[in-house]
Order: structure tokens, then sequence, then C-alpha cells
């Protein structure tokens, strides 16, 4: 179909090298010795492991729940027996591990029962929630979970769905033949995207390289009279890039800032990730093989279609490498990498194997001194200018580097492809990336931290304050309930003994006291609080305690114990009594306050 | 004449210029001690006291304020020093302390007794327990600053190294090999 085409800056022509392997159709794998699914296959939540060792597992089978709504299921791709769900090496360029299920097939390959999706009655959150449980999440590359995806923006109304057919990258024909041979699936997978978007227009963009591929997705976009554009873009890689391909397509620059194309009214899906939710939809069969390319330095370059979870090394043996082969590369030249070992596994992410070898790429020549030529600048798809990131990023000048929009950058390699210094400028973008993240996290981690550090002593200060405060406050409770009892007591005594004369009774009554409860009470309550009361609050009981004693002994002088009756008499021995007990105590009490 | 002439200009510039200076300093002088923020900024906030200081903002203050060398503080490293050492003007200093990796405490859930002395010493909160029950450790709160250590009875608080993840992995730093270069052949 002709339409007017635009164009984006910069971009390179590596070789294709598509030919070696899409002369072939696509061709089953056979069943590995042995699937090792990791369990985070894309972008979000780590699915939790629903099955254990030992567990019989059928074709289909969740094993892998989904975390959060950005996180798809994982399942197994054939039956047989989980023999571990154990950490095991990831194909990531880190090399490090993540938790995989490792399934031992038996061989039968036996389907759990599965049906189709009663597609006309489901609502679109259903349709969603039903792709999340069947695994389906963009194969294009970032494994980004498709359904995530199937929300318009509330305030945009979607103008465009775009189906990126583009393939770019050299050496990768997965896309390529499964348009050829699956084109019809792949438009009714798109028509599923399309009900669920409700965009004003389709396009369909496959680079110009792949003319069998546009006659049959327009063939099938003729038989299933669907009103989608089939569009040839020039072949310039990255053309394939969300951004280069909504840029050619509809003329719309996203701005680097924009965090989803939906808010500028534009959604972009891989074919692969369309035909894959036609299959989930139309036969109800969760994502466990996709279609990889498998090329480079082997005898048999091909397609297959591959049970997610088979070990690289035997899937790249169906090629049958080449004796100088020394390691494997995932996805393409440009963006992919060298896997960690040769053993780990295919992942929804794999488009492509390449066997790799030092005569196919040869080792990157030294990296000389930037000469500031300006090629890479010319070269960048996002119209950055990697040499002055690379400056920065070199020198660790982190901030300067985000100046220069280093985010913008989607590492596509155009700039390390052009440089005639053959500074591996791509490298240092993602060191100089993942470390501004890490100091991201670190800062974040710091601020949270410094915040609860500042919370927890304002609480225990003002924990201290309110101890204080709630001690002295008891303290002067008791005294005065003490001083209200004895005053009861001494008035019971006195009347009681009514012979005595009112001087004796006003000056008994006055004396009662002196006997010190209330002097008593505050001591022996610090006595109790000691343990755990605040050094204010001791001090500020002792003081109390040492002024009412004081005051009591100074009435207490002036006190005239002489004629007492024997009731008197008997409730002073009491006392006595009592005070020795108390006596060592004021004493320490004293050592400790001098 | 002319001379005097001259200096008198410049003269009178200088007393001009100096004046209009001496008002600035004043008019804008700049309120607080921005350099303190600036510092505990840098510093990890892992409030340790490793360094002699109560926690971060007092080290900090003594940096600002009395001269305290940069070099004190171990969770932030040689990159901690670094940093310092930029902001401030000062020189670069070999750390003070072994550097420490991030680390992040651990109980041994069998063993703890509830006694809740590591809540109290941890200056972050990043403990959760109560009295008579399990305590345990909100790993991405914690700082791994080692205060809840000494205080445990049963000693069931272990620091643990944080390992390397495919969450916190970061790319390297781009590394160019040197390579030897081919001897000649003896002539
Ligand atoms: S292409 Fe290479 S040499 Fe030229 S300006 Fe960019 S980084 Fe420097
Ligand atoms: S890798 Fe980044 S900087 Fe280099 S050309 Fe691509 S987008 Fe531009
Ligand atoms: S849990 Fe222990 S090591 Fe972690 S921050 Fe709290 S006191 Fe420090």
């Amino acid at each position: 179909m002709l339409m007017n085409l635009f164009k984006f800056h910069g971009g390179v022509k590596p070789p294709t090298n598509k030919t070696q392997s899409n002369a072939l159709p696509i061709s089953i794998a056979p069943l590995p010795s042995r699937l090792v699914v990791p369990l985070h296959q894309s972008i979000g939540g780590t699915p939790k492991p629903v099955v254990t060792a030992g567990d019989k597992v059928l074709k289909g089978q969740l094993i892998g729940e989904a975390d959060g709504w950005i996180s798809a299921a994982v399942h197994a791709p054939t039956s047989g027996t989980v023999s571990e769900v154990a950490m095991h090496i990831r194909p990531h360029p880190s090399g490090l591990d993540s938790l995989c299920v490792v399934i031992e097939p038996d061989g039968k390959d036996e389907w759990l029962a599965h049906g189709p999706a009663d597609y006309p009655a489901m609502s679109p959150a259903d349709i969603c929630a039903y792709l999340q449980q069947h695994g389906v999440v963009g194969l294009g590359g970032a494994g980004f979970p498709t359904h995530g995806k199937l929300t318009p923006a509330p305030s945009v109304a979607m103008e465009d769905l775009i189906i990126n057919a583009a393939e770019c990258e050299p050496f990768i024909t997965c896309d390529d033949l499964l348009m050829r041979e699956r084109a019809e699936e792949i438009i009714r997978g798109t028509a599923i995207f399309r009900d669920m978007l409700k965009p004003k227009r389709v396009l369909i963009g496959v680079e110009d390289n792949k003319p069998e591929a546009i006659a049959a997705m327009q063939a099938a976009v003729n038989a299933l009279n669907e009103p989608f554009s089939v569009v040839a873009v020039p072949a310039l890689y990255p053309a394939g890039g969300a951004k280069q391909l909504i840029r050619v397509l509809t003329g719309k620059e996203v701005p680097g800032s924009m965090r989803s194309t939906a808010d500028m009214g534009v959604q972009v899906f891989n074919v692969g990730t369309a035909y894959a939710a036609w299959r989930a939809i139309a036969h109800g069969e969760p994502l466990i093989s996709r279609v990889v390319t498998v090329t480079g330095n082997v005898k048999e370059a091909r397609n297959y279609e591959v049970l997610i979870g088979t070990p690289m090394d035997e899937l790249l043996a169906l090629g049958h490498p080449k004796a100088d082969t020394d390691g494997i590369l995932m996805g393409g030249p440009m963006m992919g990498f060298l896997v960690p070992n040769p053993q780990v596994p295919v992942v929804k992410a794999t488009n492509c194997l390449i066997a790799h070898s030092s005569e196919l790429f040869p080792p990157a020549p030294p990296e000389m001194p930037c000469i500031r030529c300006g090629s890479c600048a010319r070269a960048c798809p996002h119209e950055l200018q990697p040499f002055e990131m690379y400056w920065f990023a070199r020198a660790k000048n982190f901030g300067k580097t985000q100046e220069y929009n280093i985010f913008d950058c989607i590492e596509c390699g155009c700039c390390s492809y052009v440089c005639p210094s053959h500074i591996p400028l791509v490298q240092y973008f993602r060191f100089a990336k993942s470390e501004i993240w890490a100091r991201e996290r670190e800062k974040n981690a710091a601020d949270s931290a410094k915040e609860r550090f500042e919370f927890k002593q304002l609480r225990d200060e003002r924990e201290k304050a309110e101890k204080a405060e709630k001690l002295a406050k008891a303290a002067a409770a008791q005294a005065a309930k003490k001083a209200a009892e004895a005053a009861a007591a001494a008035a019971a005594a006195a009347a009681a003994e009514n012979t005595e004369s009112a001087e004796n009774i006003d000056s008994s009554t006055a004396s009662t006291p002196e006997v010190a409860p209330p002097a008593l009470a505050p001591q022996g309550d610090f006595l109790r609080g000691a343990v755990d009361a605040e050094k204010e609050a001791k001090k500020f009981a002792i003081q109390a305690a040492m002024e009412r004693a004081k005051a009591q002994r100074e009435a207490a002088q002036v006190k005239n114990t002489d004629n007492l009756n024997a009731q008197q008499a008997r409730d002073i021995a009491d006392i006595e009594a009592r005070r020795e007990v108390i006596q060592p105590s004021t004493q320490t009490v004293d050592g400790n306050k001098t | 004449m002319e001379i005097a002439l001259a200096i008198a200009i410049m003269a009178l510039g200088a007393v001009v210029l100096g004046a209009a200076l001496g008002f600035a300093a004043i008019k804008f002088k700049v309120e607080g001690d921005p350099l303190v923020e600036k510092i505990e900024a840098i510093l990890p906030q892992t409030q340790c006291g490793q360094c002699g200081y109560p926690g971060c903002k007092p080290y900090a203050e003594a940096i600002a304020k009395s001269g305290e060398e940069i070099n004190k503080c171990p969770p932030g490293g040689t990159e901690g020093v670094q940093r310092l050492a930029d902001l401030l003007g000062r020189e670069v200093k070999p750390l003070d302390a072994v550097e420490k990796p991030k680390s992040v405490a651990i109980i041994d859930e069998n063993t703890c007794i509830g006694c809740t002395l590591c809540i109290q010493a941890c200056p972050v909160d990043a403990i959760v327990g109560a009295a008579k029950q399990m305590h345990t450790i909100i790993a991405p709160m914690c700082t791994g600053c080692e205060l809840c250590l000494p205080p445990c009875p049963v000693e069931c608080i272990r620091i643990e190294v944080i390992p390397e993840t495919i969450d916190n992995w970061k790319w390297r730093y781009p590394v160019t090999e040197i390579k030897a270069a081919p001897m000649r052949e003896a002539a």
C-alpha cells in the first residue's frame, strides 16, 4: 500500500545476513533432554512458583503465577516431572542465576485440557487477565507483558495501532518466516488488539527487504477483509525500534521522557506477540514456544519453533555449528550479547541464536581516542551526542551524561558501529545508566534511612519527656494520697482518744505525717520504677523525695512526742520499723546523687 | 600630573568596587549552612557511628565546622571520600578504616527470644517484633550498621554481605585491554 512515509534521523545499514536463514521453512525443534524455565521472563514482578520438585506436570500447566499486574504467568512447555525449582544461570549479560523450574520431559508431550476462549463474551478486563494467565508477553525483545499495553490511555484517543514487523537487526529472520507461514493468525491476533484499543488506523510495518512476508501479510489482510495497511518501510537499522517505527509510519516524535507511547495515541506490538495472543485466545495455548532463528557460524541456518526452556547448546546443535564456534550470541549482532554459558535456556525474549566465531565477528580493534568526528551523532537515531555522553561516562561524571539525555539512548549500537576509533560507546552508556540507577537506589535508601532515623530520634525524645512527666505526676499523686490517708488515720486515732487536749491533738495530727508515709511513698515508687526510669526523671524524683524528707525532718524537730498514749506509741513503733527498711535505700539514693 | 590623576581614578575605582562588594556580602549573605546539608547528602546515612560521631549529621557538621577529616566513614568507602574531596576541594585521602561492602543484618529467628533489645538499638527502625515474640529485620530498610549486634543477649544476629543479583547487577566499566606487542624476532 502506498502511503506517505517519514524518516528518522541517522541509522546505519549493516550487512543484513538474512538470506542464510530465511530459505528454509520453520521446523519444529525436537524435545530437548531437559527444560530449564526461568520464572522471571518478562518485565515486572517475578512469578511465584506453584510446583515443587517431584510434581508431574502436563504441557501448558501453570508453573509460575503472575505476581502483580505487570507480570505474566509461566507454563510447563511439555509434560514431564519437575526435577527441581532452583537457581540456574539465565541468559542475561550478568551471567547471574535466578529461580528456574527444571522439567524432565516424559516424551509424551501430553497437553493439559485446553480449548478456545469465549472471545465475543469477554470484557476487555477479562481478556487482559486471560492473556496474563496465558503468559503472553512482547516477543520483540524487551518482554513487556502484553496485557499491560492493551488499555488505552484515558485522556488520549488511540490513533494508531502499529504491528512491528520491521525486524531490522541483521541475521534475524524469525518474524519474516512467521509472517510468510502464519500470516492469517497474526492478522487475527492483530484484530484482537484492535478490538481492545479501538484505534483509528492499524499499520503493519515491514522492512522492504522481506517481499515474501509483505505479500503473505497483504494476502491475509485481504482474505480476512480487515482494514489494515501493510506498509513496506525502507530497510534502515534501527527501523524496528518502537520509536523509530512510529516516526516512520506516523511522523510522530516520541519525547524521550514519555514512558508509554499510549500517551501519544500510539501502541506498538511485535508480530510474534500478535500471533501468541491469537494462539492463546483461539486455542487456549499459553506461550510455551516461539520461533527462534539459528544462524551464524552453522552449516544449516534456519528457524525453529522451540519450547521455552530448551538449552541453547541443544538448539544450536540442530544447525550443526562449525568447529571453530566459540560462543553463542543471543539476539542480533547489534544489540545482542554473548550468553554466559551455552546451557542457558531459550526464553520468551530469545529471537535469535548466532553461533559466534572470531572469523565471523572479528574481535574489535583496540579502542582509540575520540577524534570528535561527529559520525556517531550523525548515526544516532535519537539525535543524541554520543561523543559527549561517552566523554562524561568515561570520566564517571554521570550528572553530565544525564544532561546529554543518556536515558533516551536505546542502545541500538549505531554509534559504536560507525565510530572510526572503535570505541565501544554503547558499553559506556550501559555502564553509566546502570551506575545512575544504582545511585538512585542508594540515594533513595539513604534518604529513607535518614527519615526513619530522624523520626526515631524524635520519638525517643518525646518518649523521654512523656515518661518524666508521668513519673513526676505519679509521684505527686502518691504523695498527696499518702498524706490524705495519714491525716485520716491520725484524725481517727485522735477521735478515739477523746481525753487528749486540743493542742495535743493538733500536734499529734501534725506529728503523724512526720512519721513519713508521704516521704516513704515516693521513695518506694522511685525504687520500683528505678529500673526503667530515665535519668532526669530519677533526679527529679530523688530531689522531690529529699526535699520532702528534709521538710518533714525539720517539722519533726518541733514535734512533741513525750506524752503519747499507747495507740500513738504503737503507730510510731510501726513507722520506725518501716523507716528502718527504707533507710539503707535512702542512703544509696544519696550516694547515687553525689 | 597625569600619573596622579591615574592613581586617583584607580583609587576611586577601588573604593567604589570595594564598597559594592562589601554591600553585596552583607545583602546576599547565605542563611543557614548549606555545606552541612551537601556533605550529609554524600554520607550514606547508615547512622552507624563508626566515624566516631553519633550519626551522619554530627559527622557532617564536624567536617564542615571543625575541619574533621573526610576519610572516616567506612560505609561511604573510597568513593565517598572522593566525592567529599570534590565537594570540599580537599585532598583525597585513603580511607581511615576498612571499607565495608554493603551488608544487611539477619536474625536467626529460631534463636531469637524476643527481648526487644535490638529494636531499641536499631537507628533506622528496620527491626520488627514485640516482647517475647520473634523479631525479624526488614532487609530493604537495614543499613547494615551492626548496632543491633552487641545488645543481642543470645547472639542470634549476623551480618551478611548483600549478594549480587540480576536486579542489582551493574554493567562494568568497559575495560580496554592492553595487549602486549609481539616481540620482534632477534636479528
Ligand atoms: S564516532 Fe567515535 S571518534 Fe567520532 S565523534 Fe563519535 S565517538 Fe568520537
Ligand atoms: S546506542 Fe544510543 S547513542 Fe548510540 S546511536 Fe543508538 S541511541 Fe544513539
Ligand atoms: S537491623 Fe541492625 S544492622 Fe540493620 S540497620 Fe538496624 S541496627 Fe543496623
